[in-house]
């Protein structure tokens, strides 16, 4: 297929994607935001959630200091954030309408109507007034639009290219989530605290555990899988190494790598290797292993080499070479 | 604008036969009933995304184009003729683009000065003795139609102008009745209105037809300027459903006399470009080098005739509407038949008898620019402002040459859906007649229906709309 429409397929599903996961930070970040924090400033978690988005200096540059709704709002609804859910969900359709003839009906009608009601939505500040509905919402969409792709495009390589979009983008999502709650938690560990408030830090660590998980959507399943109480380093076990969960990074991995191999052509060998090389760290890896180089150092490592296999991607399949 | 020759209507109020069954229809329907089917028709063109950039609209918004319900019915017998009218000056007009190009026999004959050719801006020299497969020229034609009414309540077709170089509209008329049936199937059961979904379908035989010589499986491409331009849907919308690809220029490029596109799986040679960009745009070594819209050496191919443009170059020199007074001479020339259709009566500023003539007339006449287009550049006599007239005069003593003036026509009305219920407003009609593999025209056509009242600017550019056509069987 043409390289341009490849490379617009691929941008619609990570943009759609992306929108997910930044619907699925924000809820997450809101709850966090609601308990009382040990050793940390009031809206310490929405600074972490920027730094580790790279949005740290945007932020500023429009806000002087952090406030939930100014956060929202940046997050959600600000035009010159790129990776606010609107610029997300804008760019999805442009790709999408760009390449209308290579969708299916349904599909093309699946991002015109988000488009069409994300505007209604934000006409009415429904962001502000019920967050939480509103990134159900923004899930949903996503949700949709997986489901029409999958229910009624044919499988090829216009497929194949939106689902490497789909999947890159969420093992980048996902790492940075995982990152920014690892991070948040460690900090709060190193902070000294009394026998008396160690009670309150369990309990604290199980809100707080608790809704990443459901954030992930992972929360039933990590009670199916691990059937006691919830620990760090299951978290990471089950977001990272398990096969069986939907969104972990080995799972985002898995359909990367098989997506690859269908639409190899002369010149992928290379990307398709460091594809299959980092399945197999996943497939094989242990998390005492991960915990023992350091959650932070490792996700850091991840997120570089995800970043690779998407420049290379991009080279190989959809710049066009002559 | 007086009406003269309502479509539904005769002059004393009496239904016309062949709109009796849609009548009737209509008299059953409750008002509010066609009021909440406007509404979904805007729902789903809308949803999806059947919408029209409008230039110089701030923000670039995306509109919908008017959709009115009330179709425009033309009897079969009035089609066969227009059809044959239409094909025949579609043949004529593509022997004289061939002709312009090879030996200018029209030209030594005396019948057209040979100012009007070679003088042309849209004249191409690098076209001059080029072969083009099947010596199709024109192979998407839209031939703008409009019937005038006379005071005695008849009414005549006549040919408004020819469109050669990148006629738009044909998506509209093919998503029109879509949406006709979808709304109201009923009307399709109780009535034999001629099927045109099949258009696409004919498109791509004429366009495979015309192949360069020696490929049996050709490469069809349609090659757009990109979402920013105002047909971009219809671009969109022919290329799936011919399950062709949609290229912008920098998806093509030139290697070895070839043109080839870039894919997933390497770079794969393209037969045949329907090309939906201006001459100017198309090869910026050839033709405007600012162009970042074509595709650097496509010239160089074409010309060796390894790869074929529809519509090809130089089909400009046909259709501006100084030529257009030589049409049926044309049709003599060429065919030696009389034509079948009309022109409409056209002085040329050019001549000075004609050029004092129409400066005397000008609150009657309609004045428009040579190589105008979309309606805009245009005085309409009767509807104009005294300073409107006199700036116009102006204009035509300073560039006579670029202006030609043609009578108001009463064109025939249709009732349309307006604020107030529904009213005539004046319409024309676009056939597109497709030459590759033989000559065919779909039924109908593309209407357009100026929507203010008294208005004869159906432009859609300009807030015309668009009705379904019908051909009854």
């Amino acid at each position: 297929m043409l390289s341009s429409t490849a490379d617009h397929l691929f941008w619609m599903a990570r943009y759609v994607e992306r929108a997910e996961n930044t619907a699925r930070m924000l809820d997450a970040n809101l709850q966090s935001s609601l308990l009382p924090q040990a050793g940390a400033a009031p809206g310490e978690v929405w600074h972490t959630m920027l730094s580790l988005s790279e949005l740290k200096d945007a932020y500023f540059a429009r806000h002087d200091q952090v406030r939930s709704d100014r956060m929202l709002d940046f997050m959600v609804s600000d035009t010159s954030n790129l990776s606010s859910i609107y610029c997300s969900f804008r760019a999805a359709r442009e790709n999408a309408r760009a390449v209308r003839g290579a969708l299916t009906t349904e599909l093309w009608e699946t991002f015109n109507t988000t488009w069409l009601e994300m505007n209604q939505q934000l006409k009415e500040g429904m962001h502000q007034k019920s967050p939480g509905e509103f990134f159900e919402w923004v899930k949903f969409r996503s949700h949709l639009s997986r489901g029409v792709l999958i229910g009624t495009m044919l499988n090829d390589e216009a497929f194949r290219f939106a689902r490497l979009g789909t999947f890159l983008e969420r093992a980048d999502n996902t790492a940075r989530i995982l990152d920014v709650n690892f991070r948040r938690q460690a900090e709060q560990d190193a902070v000294q605290i009394s026998e008396g408030e160690q009670n309150d830090s369990l309990q604290r660590d199980y809100y707080h555990w608790a809704s990443l998980l459901r954030s992930l959507s992972a929360f039933e399943n990590y009670r199916k899988v691990y059937r006691h109480a919830i620990t760090p380093d299951k978290v990471a076990e089950l977001l990272i190494l398990r096969g069986d969960m939907p969104r972990s990074l080995r799972a985002c991995l898995v359909e990367v790598e098989s997506n690859l191999s269908v639409v190899a052509n002369k010149q992928s060998q290379e990307t398709e290797r460091r594809a299959g090389m980092m399945h197999a760290e996943l497939r094989f890896g242990r998390i005492d292993d991960i915990l023992h180089t350091g959650l932070h150092a490792y996700l850091t490592d991840f997120l570089e080499r995800i970043n690779d296999l998407g420049a290379r991607i991009s080279q190989d399949f959809l710049v066009g070479e002559r | 604008m007086p009406v003269l020759f309502d479509e539904m209507f005769t002059a004393d109020q009496q239904v016309r036969p062949h709109y009796q069954p849609f009548h009737n229809w209509l008299q059953q329907q409750p008002d509010n009933f066609m009021a909440s089917k406007r509404q979904e028709a805007d729902l789903i063109f809308r949803r999806v995304g059947i919408t029209f950039a409008v230039y110089g609209d701030d923000a670039g918004t995306e509109r919908l184009i008017p959709f009115d319900q009330i179709p425009r019915i033309i009897p079969a017998d009035e089609w066969k003729t227009l059809q044959a009218g239409l094909k025949q000056r579609v043949r004529a007009l593509n022997m004289f683009i061939h002709d312009v190009y090879h030996d200018q026999a029209i030209i030594k004959a005396g019948v057209v000065p040979p100012e009007y050719i070679l003088g042309n801006s849209q004249y191409r020299p690098e076209m001059r003795d080029i072969k083009v497969p099947n010596d199709v020229y024109a192979h998407v034609a839209g031939v703008d139609v409009v019937r005038a009414g006379n005071p005695d309540g008849s009414g005549a077709y006549y040919v408004l102008e020819d469109n050669l170089r990148v006629p738009s509209g044909v998506s509209y008329m093919l998503e029109n009745r879509k949406m006709m049936m979808r709304l109201f199937p009923e009307l399709f059961v109780n009535n034999r209105i001629a099927p045109i979904a099949h258009y696409p379908d004919v498109l791509m035989d004429s366009l495979r037809a015309v192949a360069p010589v020696g490929v049996d499986d050709p490469t069809v491409v349609v090659l757009t300027p990109g979402i920013y331009n105002s047909a971009y849907f219809e671009h969109a919308f022919l290329a799936q459903q011919m399950g062709v690809e949609l290229v912008e220029g920098k998806d093509l490029f030139v290697d070895d006399h070839t043109v080839y596109m870039k894919t997933t799986q390497g770079p794969q040679r393209v037969d045949v470009i329907y090309r939906r960009l201006d001459d100017d745009f198309l090869d910026p070594l050839a033709f405007r080098p600012d162009s970042a819209l074509g595709v650097p050496g496509l010239m160089s191919v074409y010309r060796e005739g390894r790869v074929t443009l529809a519509n090809a170059i130089g089909t400009g020199v046909a259709d501006d509407k100084a030529i257009y007074t030589f049409v049926p001479d044309m049709v003599r020339f060429y065919l030696s038949e009389e034509p079948i259709l009309n022109n409409v009566p056209t002085w040329q500023c050019r001549k000075p008898q004609d050029l004092s003539y129409v400066l005397a007339h000008l609150p009657e006449l309609v004045v428009k620019e040579v190589h105008g287009a979309g309606g805009y550049g245009m005085l309409v006599g009767p509807a104009a402002t005294q300073a409107e007239i006199e700036h116009f005069r102006t204009l035509l003593k300073t560039s006579p040459d670029n202006y030609i003036a043609q009578p108001t026509l009463a064109l025939s009305a249709c009732p349309t859906f307006v604020a107030s219920g529904i009213a005539p407003r004046h319409i024309d009609l676009r056939p597109f007649v497709l030459s590759g593999k033989g000559i065919s025209v779909v039924p109908g056509g593309l209407t357009r229906v100026a929507l203010k009242e008294g208005s004869l600017v159906v432009n859609s550019s300009q807030g015309g709309g668009t009705k379904d056509t019908w051909v009854l069987e």
